[in-house]
């Protein structure tokens, strides 16, 4: 057994540890599981949506993204900025409602606001879809790094089985109380790590941050700025709107909204966050001197950017704690995810179907498909795929569809009508199924566009069909809804 | 619509806008090519302007006060 290994069987225990702790005194009743009995105060919710931002996806997925695609990765920042300018406005109303109502879940505020249950029924299966892939995304995450930092030790297919069955015992324990303590330990070991390798890597390979980007541009003119075709600026801002529609439109981060104890709490964080997102600066500076320290690597191999310099620069025993930081970037939002994705199932699925299921019985179910939903994540992981943005850019296309028909919500209690909200949902999810499934980008699909248009994010496309939708079936449907009222009048 | 709350427009405009004018590696600002430092600068905008809003926000205030005797 190396020093590596230690620590990162040291994370792990002390993750079950504080998530077996965190349920001491509490009955875990759905609403204690899930949305922690909306008792949270502004610590704790900062955590859980800090907490959502710092994954393995940037761990790996952003330093490796630098290092394989350059300026492209850029876009991380923006996507760092403008989800909190949308949060002020958009989450104080989303948890007035939800705590009047006594919601517990995503699907919940979509069923009551149109007063349908097959609206939640649906909303539930779309955030599960989307779930599925970014729960797959961490346990590959989590794979890597264990299998890298342990030198091999452990492979990557046993790293992913460990993490799995911690993060199901305890999400099945604890739920959300469980992942709130874990993120405490977790952000400030990440946040440790990410700042010292950010600074110390570049002054270790190049002698400073400035010397690096200089060796980088002279080495590969063109790399650190936004290319013309492919990954243009119009392929940025279009995928940073994208991100930041679907940012809060992810089924837990919706949820983590309802935890918070006042609205204050989710006003306060509109400007906190953003200054904790500057930590995305150092992964990328950590990917960048990846670049000319460790090159060759490609395809799916980038998200190991960030190990590969660390192996190539620190002691086993550094390493090890490189790598427990990692392992608590896939636990914490793993647990939230599976979490989240059991309740919606239970909660929106199962129970729309027994109606005259007790809460506790839910409650029940909802704990008993945790570790079947693992089951499920596992089996995508080891089957293989894409890289870690790839798998996070399809999973953000399909939340992102939901935003049109909430705003609308949100705005007027009766400005689109129920048959045009399942209307406008099912168009953009089959759309982004289509696209995804057929891989075309937006220059095949559309031959006659501006060449400018091109390189427009495929969610885009999706997302405009949805809104042209839901304006069309609303004109539709109120215009025959007025016709019987007429005719209804008239006889 | 309080007026305060334009001035969340600025980083919107930062982060939407100004990747198109200023797509470029020179000149370096703080050892950052300056595309990425004009992103990481909106960061620092977003951060600042929110605070702005946040503390000048009547409609807050007055919601806060109410909810705070609730407390």
């Amino acid at each position: 057994m190396n020093s590596a290994l230690i620590f990162i069987f040291l994370a792990v225990a002390l993750a079950l540890f504080l998530g077996i702790r965190a349920r001491r005194g509490k009955d875990m009743s759905l609403e204690q599981w899930a949305v922690g009995g909306r008792g949270f105060g502004a610590a704790i919710v900062f955590l859980l949506m800090a907490g959502e931002i710092y994954t393995t996806f940037v761990f790996l997925g952003g330093s490796g993204y630098a290092y394989g695609h350059g300026a492209g990765a850029y876009y991380l920042l923006g996507y760092g900025s403008l989800p909190f300018i949308l949060s002020y406005f958009l989450l104080p109303p989303i948890w007035r409602y939800a705590k009047e109502h006594g919601l517990i879940s995503q699907p919940d505020f979509f069923a009551s606001k149109f007063n349908s249950r097959w609206l939640g029924v649906l909303v539930a299966v779309v955030g599960f879809a989307a779930l599925v892939p970014y729960l797959v995304l961490q346990l590959k995450g989590l794979g890597i790094i264990v299998s890298v930092s342990s030198y091999s030790a452990i492979s990557s297919n046993q790293g992913v089985l460990i993490g799995a069955i911690v993060v199901a015992v305890y999400v099945a324990l604890s739920g959300v109380h469980g992942s709130a303590w874990t993120s405490v330990v977790k952000d400030a070991l990440v946040m440790f790590v990410a700042v010292f390798l950010g600074l110390y890597l570049p002054y270790h390979y190049y002698g400073g941050v400035g010397d690096m980007f200089a060796a980088i541009e002279k080495a590969k003119p063109g790399f650190l700025a936004l290319r013309d075709v492919g990954e243009s600026p119009v392929w940025m801002v279009s995928t940073v709107i994208l991100s930041t529609l679907g940012f809060y439109m992810w089924p837990h981060m919706f949820m983590a909204t309802y935890t918070a104890k006042r609205e204050e709490v989710l006003r306060r964080n509109a400007f906190v966050l953003p200054i904790y997102q500057l930590m995305l600066l150092f992964i990328l500076f950590v990917g960048f001197s990846a670049v000319l320290a460790v090159p060759g690597l490609t395809g799916g191999d980038i998200d190991l950017a960030l190990f590969k310099v660390s192996l190539k620069t620190f002691d086993p025993w550094f390493v090890g704690v490189i790598g427990a930081a990692g392992i608590l970037t896939a636990l914490v939002p793993g647990s939230m995810i599976l979490m989240t994705a059991a309740t919606l199932l239970a909660n929106n699925v199962y129970r729309p179907l027994r109606p005259h299921s007790s809460d506790a019985h839910v409650a029940r179910v909802a704990k008993w498909l945790a570790p079947a939903i693992m089951a499920l994540a596992v089996l995508f992981t080891l089957g293989g795929g894409q890289t870690i943005v790839a798998l996070l850019l399809m999973a953000y296309a399909l939340v992102t569809q939901l935003f049109p028909v909430l705003l609308a919500s949100l705005i007027g209690k009766h400005l689109v009508t129920r048959t045009a909200a399942f209307a406008s949902i099912i168009v953009g999810e089959a759309t982004v199924a289509w696209v995804s499934l057929t891989r075309k980008s937006v220059a095949a699909l559309f031959p006659f566009l501006p060449d400018a248009l091109k390189d427009l994010n495929v969610g885009i496309v999706a997302l405009v069909f949805n809104v042209v939708t839901l304006v069309a079936v609303t004109l539709l449907t109120r215009r025959t809804a007025g016709a019987a009222q007429l005719s209804t009048d008239a006889s | 619509m309080r007026s305060i709350y334009v001035l969340a427009l600025l980083p919107v405009l930062a982060v939407l806008v100004g990747p198109f004018f200023v797509n470029r590696v020179t000149p370096y600002v703080l050892g950052m090519p300056f595309l990425l430092a004009w992103l990481a600068g909106a960061l620092v905008l977003t951060s600042v302007v929110m605070a702005i809003i946040f503390y000048a926000d009547q409609a807050r205030l007055a919601t806060a006060k109410h909810s705070a005797e609730g407390v």
